[in-house]
């Protein structure tokens, strides 16, 4: 009798066994990389923050210096302020553009899909270099926006759009939102999703078209208006590229972005401790940001039961 | 009937006016692009609101191909090819064995392993900017692809999500099947789940393509010889505004560029757009 159920207890461990192997066989090259290029390195990064290191020599241990030292950055407040900025007002328009676009192109009409195709494309180029240098010189004194006031008005303008601090992060802002085809492919399909019987169960009760929108389109997208502000906001508070090509930081700082300003102290200044320091400061924004969306969620973001 | 018939065609007018427009806002960009890079040089910023070059100088494709520095674009596109066939290569096969595991073996830590390859998306790149290139640096892989490559063969999270979604759609009953032949892990995953996942394959080999092909963070901060430029390095190099002059040839080099993105698009459109559809709504 135990001499079977050994046998079972034998036969299911050496099973499960090789499930387990199986299953960790496959997971293998993730397991690896997360171990190698992720894991290690974050740790290595945590323990750089706490030091000086102009990546000749070794790092120095100078305990919470380049914190302290943050405070007195001014260029670092001012970064913060900027990507803030940047943060939000980018993503709230271009969630709203996504949605708004989305919600026309789900009406019946003929050339929708043309529509579709033409608004998805500039998300497709967004984030080339090719894309940052038109923009650069799109947005320049000499620029076709100011060719088109020019003509528009009559008058001679030469505004450097780029070039100015007042109005540099809004060019980029632009260029974000420039952006907003793949949310709004997102959102038509989830439009599509929503059942018919809802509509029609809305308008026998008489509600009107914002009514229907507000009652029925929008909860039923909470899922995913959720998902793509998320992913929005952690987007927002990487960009980079954009802001090193078009502007470089400038003028007077006015576009340097922290994962930008990160990068600089790194490679431009090579003061990778400090640099360090400040990519943890942006992963415990970040962290909190999402940390907060997904617990106001439970507020607004309606799951089907 | 007459009244009807009106009524609709007011109500076409008002959605095909402002789709229209919108159309014209959002292509405009790279309709002047396209149009700046036929202009003789000169005339770039001169009629900058003129889309209709006077004259159009395809000798602009080849000034700018030429390029000012000691290599042509030639050299760029092909590094950027080769760059993005091994990131994509490498991106869509390793993700496509990790979501298999996560979607059809119960081994033990599943769960957390897939919570924490999930928080792996949320990571800025910024934290490991730094230590990896130190990393990267005593491996002796400066001025080499492969901290670019490398690191795509070890599964790609969004990938991977892509393809498990795919995959928890594709019936059990095949497996059984296999399984009553004695059939391994292996086997099945090669013989039933790859055939069948082609279209989350595809559509993953897209956004690799995508991304690889536009990839400049990272070949900015390992790559530093002219000579292994891809071409998004190339063209930031070449597009400072002090010492850049044939600006025509430059935005010539800037419509190559992406002229693959645009085929691959066409070519996948279907994919594509319901990639994007999935992915977003079971999030």
């Amino acid at each position: 009798m135990t001499a079977v159920t050994n046998d079972i207890a034998r036969s299911y461990r050496r099973k499960k066994l090789r499930i387990n192997l199986a299953g960790y066989a496959f997971l293998a090259p993730w397991l690896i990389g997360f171990i190698v290029f992720t894991s290690v390195p974050m740790f290595y990064s945590l323990y750089l923050a706490f030091t000086k290191y102009d990546s000749l020599g070794s790092p120095e241990w100078i305990g919470a210096a380049n914190f302290v030292n943050m405070f007195q950055d001014g260029v670092f407040w001012k970064s913060v302020g900027i990507t803030f900025k940047y943060v939000f007002i980018l993503v709230p328009l271009r969630l709203a553009a996504a949605l708004g676009v989305a919600l026309i192109l789900t009406t019946n009409h003929k050339g929708i899909g043309f529509y579709r195709t033409v608004y998805y494309i500039p998300s497709l180029l967004g984030g080339s270099v090719a894309i940052a240098i038109i923009w650069s010189r799109l947005w320049g004194s000499d620029g076709a926006v100011n060719g088109l006031i020019s003509a528009v008005t009559g008058s001679v303008f030469s505004y450097s759009w780029i070039g100015n601090p007042g109005t540099a992060l809004y060019s980029l802002i632009l260029l974000g939102c420039w952006h907003f085809g793949s949310s709004m492919l997102i959102f038509v399909s989830g439009i599509k999703q929503i059942p018919a019987s809802y509509y029609e169960a809305a308008v026998l009760d008489g509600a009107g078209a914002w009514q229907r929108f507000r009652y029925v389109t929008f909860p039923a997208l909470t899922p995913v208006i959720f998902f793509n502000l998320v992913m929005g906001i952690i987007n927002a508070f990487k960009a980079f590229s954009e802001a090193l090509i078009i502007t470089d930081g400038g003028p007077m700082d006015s576009t340097m972005l922290f994962a930008l300003y990160i990068y600089k102290q790194g490679f431009t200044y090579f003061k990778m401790g400090y640099a360090c320091a400040l990519s943890w400061v942006l992963l415990i924004i970040i962290g909190t940001f999402s940390t907060f969306v997904f617990r106001s969620s439970n507020y607004w973001v309606y799951y089907e039961a | 009937m007459q009244y009807a018939g009106k009524y609709k065609t007011v109500k076409a007018l008002g959605f095909h006016i402002p789709a229209l427009l919108l159309s014209v806002i959002m292509i405009y960009p790279l309709v002047w692009m396209i149009a700046s890079s036929l202009k003789p040089n000169e005339e770039v910023f001169t009629t900058v609101t003129s889309l209709i070059p006077s004259r159009v100088v395809w000798d602009n494709y080849v000034t700018g191909w030429q390029s000012t520095g000691r290599y042509t674009y030639a050299t760029y596109f092909a590094n950027s090819f080769r760059i993005t066939l091994w990131c994509t290569l490498g991106g869509v096969a390793s993700s496509s064995l990790v979501a298999y595991a996560f979607a059809r073996i119960p081994f033990a830590g599943k769960k957390i392993w897939f919570a924490i390859l999930m928080g792996t998306m949320l990571l800025p790149v910024q934290v490991l900017l730094i230590p990896q290139y130190i990393m990267f640096k005593t491996f002796g892989w400066i001025n080499t692809y492969l901290p670019i490559i490398i690191p795509q063969f070890c599964g790609v999270p969004f990938f991977v999500f892509l393809n498990l979604q795919f995959m928890r759609g594709v019936p059990k009953e095949l497996d059984e099947a296999a399984e009553m032949d004695g059939c391994g892990w292996l086997y099945k995953y090669l013989r039933i789940m790859v055939p069948l996942s082609v279209p989350s394959l595809i559509t993953s080999g897209i956004f690799g393509f995508y991304w690889s092909w536009q990839e400049f963070l990272q070949p900015l901060i390992y790559i530093s010889k002219p000579k292994l430029y891809p071409v998004s390095i190339a063209l930031k190099m070449f597009s400072d505004p002090n010492t850049q002059t044939n600006w025509a040839g430059l935005f010539a080099m800037t419509t190559l560029s992406i002229i693959p993105v645009v085929v691959v698009f066409m070519v996948f459109q279907r994919y594509l757009v319901e990639g994007v559809a999935t992915t977003g709504l079971k999030g």
